[in-house]
This record gives structure tokens, C-alpha cells and sequence, in this order.
């Protein structure tokens, strides 16, 4: 078994690179004859890309390689942006079930808008590492509505797993639905009641209420109220057809800017979706009714989304830390049940980076941006495809991880007849 | 969370209680054993029959009334077919007669009014299984009323039954299907040191559970290590709240079980010599199982997660004279890969699964890899899912990619094993199914393409010679009485497959 550091001459891929250690400032390489997905036009293939001090600064055939730049001859293969890991945790939780590593959730038992999950964010976690390594380069930190928190989860935002700095952007999250009843008193009528009464107190910050009925703190009235000003981007997590439709007025109402988050049923008001212009960011894989506002939940929902017109993202439904590593077989599955491939791959980089304002970083390829990009060792929405070179923020990254390391230590010890 | 089913948040409050809050995940039962085809072969050599033992459970209670379908020979033709013992064959043709394989080989001639399935450019697999499944007993939906899985009011529970609990209107067994699943094994959760018997199913669609209950098949003991267990009861103050404590409540159970056993045989050995009027030791559903497992009738399927804590379980069956047929979830198995094939004992294991809770942080996509590397390995894809069991493939060609990387693909026709042969191996089956080869049971799939792509769908589904999903053709009623009439169906059912 090959360590790592010398993997990719070992490897049967056949091409090597000398791509190891940790990131170092921005990189100066060339990839040549790639098939290149910038997902701003169409696949070009036999194509190079240029990347100077970090970033894109050409996309053509039959580039010069200036002196000093690293040439990588990619054989053919896929090179897209990097991968949206999806809506998730990754950083934000180290292990589930240990609550001292998690802090994806506030349980004060209180409404809490201004709740800024970011503030937790770990950009050593293990999980940042491995899902870089397998060619995700950037999520959207996602607020839990736990039990013992509220409904309205708090803020989350968009990072990179370059391990720098979080973005700027905020976005608010909001859990509807059955599986947020004991959030809202047992029924998901009060779960609007809550959320109206909520907006009317934050665009009225001199309404008198006795402390006991406001559902809102004074910064909490001040975070939901340029929400609603702006309008800040708010991710509703609901899944029942009748459930959307009330969102949809509500955001027609109060003139909000909306996602479904879920939406398993979304398919069934497609046209109404794609009417409010509302994006949906669902699971492909949710086919089962796992719950009872899953009834029409189908393979072919991300199909007949699009067929309408909506905007479509994948995320897992889940939102541990390795539930990330599976957006590349979702948005896959989705192709096998009927989306076509550009968009599969779409609704894993640019659709995402776009509905979170990220776009002009993360989701394409283009001249003059940091590159963030991936080669891969065939079709990028095969689950057999591998990473084969990661640069998020014009660095190459490392493909190493603590996976690597404890699979490249009882490798050996397996080949030797000692792992015991 | 660590639930079985841990990838569908969507499940309702008393499953995400069970689950969740509890920690409980699903694993290990026995199915009981009605001595047909397999036994009359393979669990021959498996099963130490003495005839002074004591009877564990009168057999036969809770029959299986599985029936073959009477179905004309299929006859496909053409296909890359990946055999199930390793082998590869391009261009082959498959003859499926009287619920067995009949003939595999080229140009094969067609029996008289064969239906005829040209498989050119497809490809032709043995029939998946899961190992590990709690379809039916954690069904769709996840609803308080459906948690089945987990009977955790105490920590040992042996005498109860996965199949007792089984819902067949179950929805995720009919997706299953289309994701080639011909058989599995349905647990019970791993809440409990000894959570109960496991039962290995035909994947059909049938009213009652004994429609779908595999003949032969041996049942399972599904035992639990770690976390799930200590956590349960030790949140209640009682034993076992610890891993040492978790040791001591398997060892008193044995203990108890030998002095049955002994019992039963003091009695029968006593009978036999002529003793008139003896009173027989009452029957104990708890022990019955246990002394079921101690004469190998019943196998043990162990959910264990840590290297070490499998070894501790290895020694602990050594002290009570039993042998552990599979680890499943495993997912420090790499690590003790040699010892778990010198011990002829096979893991179950997940592709990409880590990080839920402290017992799978060392889990890497190269389990199943290094498992697999040890000489006399017997490495099992498993799902432990209601999402994971639709696509086993899928998960295969996860760790396929973990293979490439190292530089060490691994062929298809290798990859197959783990979801058919080793599998059909860990639940006593072997004999019958889980390779193609002629005699055993024309459980088949056809798949539209290499089934290790993302893309590939299984366009023909056979079990014992009877097709049981057919994409050529229109999307008829779904099979789960719960689906019929809801909006999923309904629209499907309104328009005409692809």
C-alpha cells in the first residue's frame, strides 16, 4: 500500500503530481487538457486552465506554461469548481452524539434570531479536512432547531474550508412542520402564529408588551428586522406541499426573500414555486414517507422541479458531519431519476454558491476569481470518482486527512499479517 | 445520532426518543428455523445437531409460508454477468428454471415458452443482500406507533423476536426491491446487550411475515457492544453503564444458559435410561435462545463498532464454546482485519458512515478495503438503512473509488461478493443463494448498466425464478397497502413509466 505522500506516482491513475503537505500561500499551476466545467457555458474539452498567484487567469486550449508554474496534464478528466458539502455542520460538531463537541443548536428555550452559529465554527475539525480532501470546498453553516431552542434556529453562513475566514453573509433559519410541533405547542399552525408575531415585533420596536409576551430579545428585534428590511435570505426547512404554500404567502405578505429547505413534497406546487421564484434545496435520495409530511416524496422530485422552472440545490437531509460526503451520489441520483447532468452537477456548485450570494467565489469557473476547483479521476457525480487535485482559495490543498492517516497505518499492518 | 434510521430525520418523536435520545441503533436477531433446503445442505456441516440437546425452540413455530410462484423459465441472454464467486462472464446467457439457476453458458437454447430477456449490454448480478436491516420493525413512517425495533426495558432481552415486530406494509421494502435486494436480514435494535432473534426475509410482498420469512434460514442473535447499551441503562442507574459492565451482563447471561443446557440434558440423558414421571425443566424464551446460539443453530450477529472490544467478544465466545459469525458495523474492523479472518469471522460494514458518535471516529472508507486484503476475509456491505438498503451498490462502488485511490482497484466481479456471497454466508444461506450457479435459487438482477455506477438501475428483479419488479413495463399499484391512494402513487400511477 502507497502512503500518501507519494500516492499519486503509485496510483493506477497513472499521472503524477506532486501535491502534498499542507497548503502553502497561492498557488501558480497550469491543468492541461481537462475537461472543464466551468458552469458558466458549456463542457470544453482538451482545455487548459491557467492559475496564477491563486487565481484563474486563463481558460483555453493550448496554453503557455510560464516559467515557474507547476503543469498538471489532467488526461482528459473532469475539472469543475469545487463542491458544495450542502447545508451542514461540518465544523460546527466534531462527534453526535457528544454534546461537549457540538454547537450547531441553542436550547434556552427561547426565540433567539440573533443566535450566529458561526461563532462556533472550527475550521481545524476533523470533518473539514476529510470533506476537503474529497473535493468539497465550501458549505453553509446550518443553526439546529433543537428541542429546548425555537423554531427560528438562528443565523448561519457560508465558509470556506480553505480554513480561512467565514463570509460575510448571513442567513436565517426557520424549522416548519410536524417534526417542529413541541416547538410551537403542539401544532404547526402556531409555528406561523410565532413566526408573525415575531415580524410584527421587529418592525414595531416601540410596540409596549409586557417582557413576558414578547417572543423577542432587543438584539433579536434588531437581526430579524433587517431580515425583513433588506430583505436578508431566510432557509425555511419544510416538506409538506400544504406546509410551502403557506410559506409562499407569508413571503408574498411579508415580502421576504425565501428557500425551502427539504421540500420532499415540493413537486406537488412546482408551479407555484416557480412562480414566487422561491429556490428549493432538497435530498434526491428522501423517497420514503418517513414521516407524515413526506407522503409524496419521490426520486423524480428535483426532475419535475426543474421541469417547471424552479431553481434547484441538493443538500442532504441530514446535517452530520459525514452526511456531507454524500452530495455527489445524490445529485448522481437525481440524474438517474431524471434530471439532466448539467444541472445534477449544478445543484452541487454554482445553484448553491448563487442563492447564498457567494457566487462570485464559490460554484464556477472564471477569469480573475481565486480558483476553487477540482480534478477529478472521472465523472465527478460517480460515487467510484476520487479527488485527484483540490484548490479552494487558489492554494492546492493537501489530500491528506486524519482518513489517510489511520487507513495508511493499518494498511501496512494488514499487508504484514499483523493487524490484530 | 446512531439509529437505524439514523439518515431519516424525518422520523417522528418516539423513534428520534428511542433512537436518539436513547442512542439505540438496530442490530441482530435470529430467525428461527424451519429445516429445509438450506439446512438439508450447508448448515449440515454448521450446526452440531446432538440428538441428547435439549430443544432450544419446538421447531417448527412460526413457519414460514413462503410459496416459489410457479413461473415459466427466463431465459437472458447476452449479459456481463457478474457470478458471484468472483468470476466475470461477457456475453452470457442465464437460464432460470423452476425457481433455480439451470444452465449458464453461451448460446444457451431457449425451454419451451421461455420468456426471453435480451441483456446485451447489460449486466446480470445474484440478487442483493442486506445483512442488516430494520425494515418492518423501524418502518416508514417513522411514527410512535411503528418504533418495533428495540424492546429496551431491560438489557437483555434474547427472547424476543425481530419478526414478531415486522410490518410487511412496510414502503422502504418494495424500494428496496428496486435496488435489487432479494433478501435481508431484519434486527432488532442495539439498545440491549442481547436485543433479541433476528429473521432473514424474502423480499416479497405479503400480508403476514411469514409470507416472507426465508425458508431454512437459520435465525440470529443480535447482540450489542459499546456506546448503545451502557448508555441506555446506565442513564437508569443500573447495569450495564459501562464497557466492563456491558462484558458482565453477556457473561451472566451465558452462565445461566450453560446451567439450562445442562439442565435439559441431566433430564433427556435421565428419560433415557429409563426414568418415568420426570418433571421437564420449565421453558425460558430467554434461555431457549441462548442455548440455541451455544448448539450453533442460532447464529450471532454483533454490533460492535471498537477493534478492541471485538477481540474482547472473540475471547468471551472462546470461554462459553460459541463462535460469533458476524460483526456488523465494524468500523474499527481494519484494524484487526488478520484476527477476524483467522477467527472465520465476517464484518458487516458501512462505505462512508463516521464521526456520529465516539465509537465510529475512527471509521475510515477503506474498511471494507483492508478487511477484504486479510487471507480468508469475509468483508459485507450493509445498510442499516431504509436510504442505505436502496442502494448497496451504490455504497460497493463508494469503497471501490476509496480503492482507486490507494492505487488498488478492486474488479467488479470481487466487489459483488461482498453484497451477495459473504452476506448470504453470514446468515447461514449459502447454499442456496447468493451466487449464480446452477442449482441454487434464481434470485437475480438485471441492471441496466455496470450496477456500480451512480446511474445504474436494476431493470429486472427475480426471486426463486419469479420476476418481481420489471421496469419495462407500467408502474402498477405500489405493494405497501399504506402507499396505495397517497399522492406519491397517485401521480406515478397516472403516468406511464419511463
Amino acid at each position: 500500500m502507497t502512503r500518501f505522500a507519494n500516492f499519486w506516482s503509485a496510483c493506477a491513475l497513472g499521472i503524477v503530481l506532486g501535491v502534498a503537505g499542507t497548503a502553502s500561500a497561492a498557488d501558480n499551476l497550469l491543468i492541461r487538457n481537462a475537461t472543464v466545467h466551468t458552469l458558466t457555458s458549456e463542457a470544453r474539452g482538451d482545455t487548459d486552465v491557467l492559475v496564477r498567484d491563486g487565481r484563474i487567469v486563463e481558460i483555453g486550449r493550448n496554453l503557455a506554461a510560464p516559467s515557474g508554474v507547476r503543469v498538471i496534464d489532467a488526461q482528459g478528466r473532469p475539472v469543475t469548481p469545487g463542491i458544495f458539502a450542502g447545508l451542514t455542520r461540518v465544523g460546527l460538531e466534531e462527534i453526535g452524539l457528544e454534546s461537549t463537541t457540538g454547537d450547531h443548536a441553542q436550547r434556552l428555550g427561547q426565540m433567539r434570531p440573533e443566535f450566529d452559529v458561526s461563532l462556533a465554527y472550527n475550521p481545524a475539525a476533523m470533518s473539514v479536512g476529510v470533506h476537503r480532501s474529497n473535493g468539497l470546498t465550501f458549505t453553509v453553516l446550518t443553526p439546529g432547531a433543537a428541542s429546548g431552542g425555537s423554531l427560528v434556529a438562528g443565523l448561519g453562513a457560508p465558509v470556506s474550508f480553505d480554513g480561512s475566514a467565514i463570509l460575510p453573509q448571513r442567513i436565517l433559519f426557520v424549522d416548519l412542520g410536524g417534526d417542529a410541533n413541541d416547538l410551537s405547542g403542539g401544532s404547526r399552525a402556531a409555528q406561523f402564529m410565532l413566526l408573525r408575531q415575531a415580524i410584527v415585533e421587529a418592525r414595531a420596536p416601540n410596540l409596549v408588551m409586557v417582557h413576558d409576551e414578547r417572543l423577542l430579545s432587543p438584539s433579536g428585534r434588531q437581526v430579524l428586522l433587517e431580515f425583513l428590511k433588506n430583505p436578508g435570505l431566510i432557509v425555511f426547512d419544510v416538506d409538506r406541499a400544504a406546509d410551502i404554500r403557506n410559506v409562499i404567502r407569508m413571503v408574498r405578505e411579508e415580502k421576504l426573500r425565501a428557500v425551502i429547505r427539504g421540500g420532499s413534497e415540493a413537486w406537488r406546487i412546482a408551479d407555484e414555486l416557480a412562480g414566487a421564484q422561491i429556490p428549493v434545496i432538497l435530498d434526491p435520495l428522501v423517497n420514503l414517507p418517513d414521516s407524515f409530511d413526506d407522503l409524496g416524496a419521490t426520486l423524480e422530485n428535483a426532475a419535475r422541479l426543474r421541469k417547471a422552472g424552479v431553481t434547484v440545490a441538493i443538500s442532504m437531509r441530514g446535517s452530520e458531519v459525514d452526511d456531507a460526503g454524500k452530495v455527489r451520489q445524490a445529485a448522481g441520483n437525481a440524474v438517474a431519476h431524471g434530471m439532466s447532468w448539467a444541472d445534477g452537477l449544478a445543484a452541487i456548485t454554482r445553484v448553491p454558491a448563487e442563492i447564498f450570494g457567494i457566487g462570485d467565489r464559490f460554484g464556477s469557473l472564471a477569469i480573475g476569481r481565486p480558483a476553487d476547483l477540482v480534478m477529478w479521476s472521472g465523472d465527478p457525480l460517480e460515487v467510484s470518482s476520487a479527488a485527484m487535485l483540490v484548490v479552494t482559495n487558489g492554494v492546492v490543498q493537501s489530500l491528506e486527512s486524519r482518513h489517510s492517516a489511520l487507513r495508511d497505518r493499518y494498511a501496512e499492518r494488514v499487508r504484514n499479517g499483523t493487524a490484530r | 445520532m446512531n439509529t437505524p434510521n439514523r439518515r431519516n430525520p424525518g422520523l417522528a418523536l418516539a423513534v428520534v426518543l428511542c433512537s436518539t435520545l436513547l442512542g439505540v441503533s438496530a442490530c441482530s436477531t435470529t430467525g428461527a428455523v424451519a429445516k429445509s433446503d438450506v439446512a438439508a445442505t450447508k448448515s449440515a456441516a454448521r450446526t452440531r445437531v446432538e440428538p441428547s440437546s435439549p430443544p432450544s425452540t419446538p421447531a417448527p413455530v412460526y413457519p414460514s409460508t413462503y410459496k416459489v410462484v410457479e413461473a415459466p423459465p427466463t431465459l437472458i441472454r447476452n449479459a456481463t454477468l457478474l457470478t458471484g464467486t468472483g468470476e466475470r462472464l461477457e456475453g452470457t446467457d442465464l437460464l432460470l428454471r423452476d425457481g433455480k439457476v439451470a444452465a449458464i453458458g453461451k448460446s444457451l437454447a431457449a425451454p419451451t415458452g421461455a420468456r426471453i430477456i435480451d441483456a446485451s449490454g447489460r449486466w446480470v448480478t445474484p440478487g442483493i443482500i442486506d445483512v442488516h436491516s430494520h425494515l418492518g420493525v423501524y418502518p416508514s413512517p417513522g411514527v410512535e406507533a411503528h418504533s418495533d425495533g428495540n424492546e429496551a426495558t431491560a438489557p437483555a432481552t434474547p427472547q424476543v423476536w425481530a419478526e414478531h415486530s415486522v410490518w410487511p406494509q412496510d414502503p422502504g421494502f418494495e424500494a428496496a426491491l428496486a435496488g435489487g435486494i432479494t433478501t435481508l436480514q431484519v434486527l432488532p435494535g442495539s439498545a440491549n446487550l442481547f436485543g433479541g432473534r433476528s429473521v432473514v426475509l424474502k423480499n416479497v410482498p405479503s400480508v403476514t411475515y411469514q409470507g416472507m420469512k426465508f425458508p431454512g434460514a437459520p435465525q440470529g442473535l443480535k447482540m450489542a457492544c459499546g456506546e448503545n447499551p451502557k448508555r441506555v441503562y446506565g442513564n437508569r442507574r443500573q447495569l450495564p453503564s459501562t464497557r466492563m459492565g456491558n462484558v458482565a451482563g453477556w457473561r451472566a447471561q451465558w452462565i445461566e444458559a450453560q446451567e439450562y443446557q445442562r439442565d435439559w440434558r441431566q433430564y433427556e440423558a435421565r428419560t433415557a435410561a429409563g426414568a418415568k414421571d420426570l418433571r421437564p425443566p420449565k421453558r425460558d424464551l430467554r434461555l431457549e435462545t441462548l442455548a440455541g446460539v451455544l448448539r450453533g443453530e442460532i447464529l450471532i450477529q454483533h454490533h460492535c463498532y471498537r477493534a478492541d472490544e471485538m477481540a474482547i467478544v472473540l475471547d468471551m465466545a472462546r470461554e462459553f464454546g460459541y463462535k460469533v459469525t458476524a460483526f456488523h458495523h465494524a468500523t474499527e474492523a481494519y484494524k484487526i482485519a488478520n484476527l477476524l479472518a483467522e477467527n472465520n469471522v465476517c464484518a458487516a460494514m458501512w462505505a462512508d458512515w463516521w464521526g456520529f458518535k465516539m465509537e465510529s471516529y475512527d471509521a475510515i472508507p477503506e474498511n471494507a478495503l483492508l478487511v477484504d486484503a486479510a487471507p480468508g476475509s469475509c468483508a459485507i456491505v450493509h445498510s442499516d438503512s431504509s436510504e442505505g438498503i436502496q442502494r448497496l451498490n451504490q455504497e460497493t462502488a463508494k469503497i471501490m473509488g476509496a480503492a482507486l485511490r490507494m492505487g488498488q482497484p478492486i474488479k467488479p466481479e470481487h466487489a459483488i461478493t461482498w453484497l451477495t456471497r459473504n452476506a448470504a454466508r453470514a446468515l447461514g444461506i449459502d447454499a442456496v443463494t447468493g451466487t449464480l450457479e446452477v442449482g441454487k435459487n434464481a434470485d437475480v438482477v438485471v441492471w441496466n448498466r455496470d450496477p456500480f455506477s451512480v446511474y445504474a438501475l436494476a431493470d429486472q428483479v427475480f426471486i426463486d425464478g419469479n420476476i418481481r419488479l420489471d421496469r419495462s413495463r407500467p408502474l402498477g399499484a405500489p405493494e405497501s397497502d399504506f402507499l396505495l391512494g397517497q399522492p406519491a402513487t397517485v401521480a406515478a400511477t397516472s403516468e406511464t413509466a419511463p
